[in-house]
């Protein structure tokens, strides 16, 4: 279990699945790189699961093509898909002890009864599951039926990992510490992992890449810190985080709110019709008046909601916008925080302020 | 300090109302068995130990062991129930199967075509298949204008035709729970295997089929207690041939008006019921044949 087996890269070319009129998947394509995590996010019934279903071959798409690393697979059985995959609901065979299950798929690949033996041990041991062989399924809590799935889907040594939402039905503290492990395990394993999740805080944690899905389409493809800072359009925008929006307008080579002039730093899409995006986090309050160099906004605060580790701050723009603002909370901030009915400037670097086509939103 | 204990005694009486009020709840039940269950099985278990004189005797118990034809009897009985429990499992457990992996709709459809008998008469059925199997029957007359065989063959007044009725009737006590253990496996459980590298067979045998012996248990062992005491169909279609227990028990009392030796048989009929459903008990969770459990 500690060898680096050779990963594969996936190649999925133009895939199209229909239920009735219904477009799960529109003709999508992408490549995960060999030995990359990779994170399908969307919403619920956004395609997401379709697509790694189709991946693993429990869902036969109208057309397209699939590919593990040269071979093509679209027409290929799951059984011989070789690939390993965890499920929601972990799927593991309640009449069958943890021994039992990891060894599954070893004995399915005839391996002999001693190597089985070992290879099992080791793969519970990865999980950190040693010497739970003999227990049953039902003995084990959620995270170590988790961390079971994990083991039997790694014990035969694929090259492809798919995760279908593997800690959806764990409690907070601990996904947390499996999004951690099963990270870890993917640099000790290296195998090319596509994992499905709609908790986005997840997908930015673990993920090399993230796809955005949403309607049978994948609305961007990138690394966690791009999709985040510069999300490409609005869906994307508005998925991840939780921001708020400003219409703006170009004006030449100029953005402008109102009268009010831009100040950015990230080429606006070329585009008459604009959306600011602000992120609470990235909008300050700024004590002393506007600052120079930076967009500042005049407001009213309407709403002030303490959330222990920070505070979030609605409040109106002179036009009647709304602007949300998350504030760190400590020391002297405490004391200082703005109350309903407050004036205060909110004010945004020209690095933070990003723009968005508005024509789709 | 000691903790203020407010309300203690009042919410304790709350607690003792509602186990009182329940059991008001159950008392009409409990004492319907008792009138209708509990008294005559002791009435029967009483009368099993009267002689013909009259007084305490043993003789209904000895007539049973020293006389062979109540051995064939009892040898009949099992056999013919364990012959029904085992068609009832080959009919019955791929067609639990194929309703199991149809769309729902579908499969309650074939749920009602499956329970339609249950809303027919016992009676109704057991002659509706001596008129389809009798010498000029449906059957025989179909079977030799479409030149399976030349003369009319005997399929009922015998063991065939018994078997005939009561695995018709028994079915749908197997179908049932197989039905509702394969509905209760998780479709990622067959994925799950498929995934591992199982072909659609093995996936079957290794995954599928263990997770509905449960189930299997349950089904089997209510067809074979049923069988065990059936009378009516056997003693239509057996024509007089295949001799259960049941059929024993009418003519201790109808033919020889021998209520010891009736009330005999049933005592022994069941304890070895009983017996049946304690060995049973050991392999598999009894609340299944009922639906709960899991």
């Amino acid at each position: 279990m500690n060898v680096k087996h050779d990963a594969l890269p996936i190649s999925v070319s133009n895939i199209s699945k229909t239920y009735g009129k219904v477009h799960a998947l529109d003709d999508v394509s992408l490549e995960v790189r060999k030995g990359e995590f990779l994170t399908l996010l969307g919403p619920s019934g956004s395609g997401k699961t379709t697509l790694l279903m189709v991946l693993a071959g429990f869902t036969r798409p109208d057309c397209g093509s699939l590919k593990f690393g040269d071979r093509e697979v679209i027409r290929t059985p799951p059984h011989l898909r070789e690939v390993g995959m965890t499920f929601q609901s972990y799927a593991l065979f309640p009449h069958m002890t943890v021994a039992g299950n990891v060894g599954y798929p070893l004995r399915l690949r005839k391996v002999p009864k001693l190597e089985i033996t070992t290879r099992v041990e080791q793969a519970l041991e990865t999980v950190r599951l040693g010497g739970f062989g003999d227990r049953r399924i039902d003995q084990l809590s959620g995270g170590q039926r988790q961390r079971v799935a994990v083991a039997r889907a790694i014990v035969f040594e694929p090259r492809i990992l798919l995760m279908d939402e593997p800690l959806s039905a764990l409690d907070k503290k601990l996904r947390d510490q499996m999004q951690i492990e099963l990270r870890q395990l993917h640099e000790k394993l290296g195998m090319t992992t596509v994992y499905v999740t709609h908790d986005q805080r997840e997908a930015l944690t673990m993920s090399d890449r993230i796809a955005v899905v949403n309607h049978g389409r994948i609305m961007q493809l990138a690394t966690p810190r791009d999709l985040y800072e510069r999300p490409s359009n609005w869906f994307v925008a508005d998925f991840i985080g939780e921001s708020t929006f400003l219409r703006v307008r170009r004006d030449g080579d100029r953005v402008r709110y109102g009268e009010q002039a831009l100040l950015h730093t990230v080429p606006a899409p070329d585009k008459a019709d604009l959306l600011l995006m602000i992120r609470p986090e990235r909008i300050t309050l700024a004590p002393d008046g506007p600052r120079p160099g930076a967009n500042n906004f005049a407001a009213v605060v309407t709403d002030m909601v303490y959330q222990g580790d920070s505070y979030l701050l609605h409040s109106r723009l002179g036009d009647g916008n709304m602007i949300a603002l998350r504030g760190a909370v400590r020391g002297s901030s405490l004391s200082a925080m703005p109350s309903v009915g407050d004036h205060v400037t909110l004010s945004m670097t020209s690095e933070d302020t990003v723009l968005i086509d508005a024509s789709e939103a | 300090m000691q903790a203020q204990r407010l309300n203690e005694a009042g919410l304790r009486t709350d607690d003792r109302l509602e186990r009182l009020r329940l059991f008001g709840l159950s008392s009409p039940a409990i004492l319907l068995i008792m009138i209708i269950l509990v008294i005559p099985v002791g009435w029967l278990f009483y009368v099993s130990f009267v002689g013909a004189n009259g007084q305490f005797s043993l003789e209904n118990y000895e007539r049973m062991i020293s006389r062979k034809s109540y051995g064939r009897i009892f040898t009949t009985t099992f056999q013919i129930s364990f012959l029904t429990t085992g068609l009832c499992i080959l009919i019955g457990y791929p067609l639990a199967y194929f309703m199991s992996q149809m769309p729902t709709r579908i499969a309650n459809i074939c749920l009602i075509a499956v329970l339609l008998p249950f809303w027919t008469s016992l009676l109704v059925r057991t002659y509706a298949w001596l008129v389809l199997l009798q010498r000029r029957g449906l059957v025989n007359e179909w079977g030799m204008s479409l030149g399976l065989w030349d003369e009319p063959i005997a399929i009922v007044h015998n063991v065939t035709g018994t078997l005939i009725g009561m695995v018709h009737i028994m079915l749908p006590f197997l179908i049932l729970p197989v039905y509702s253990a394969m509905r209760a496996i998780s479709d990622d459980y067959m994925k799950a295997a498929s995934n591992l590298g199982a072909t659609p067979r093995t996936a079957f045998w290794t995954v599928f089929f263990p997770l509905t012996l449960p189930g299997l248990f349950a089904g089997s062992l209510m067809v074979f207690i049923l069988c065990l005491g059936f009378f009516v169909t056997p003693a239509v279609l057996g024509g007089g041939k295949v001799i259960m227990v049941s059929m024993q028990i009418v003519s201790n009392i109808e033919l020889f008006v021998n209520w010891g030796a009736a009330s005999a048989l049933g005592v022994v009929l069941l304890v070895l019921t009983m017996i049946v459903l304690w060995i049973a008990s050991r392999f598999v969770n009894l609340e299944q044949m009922t639906g709960g459990g899991r």
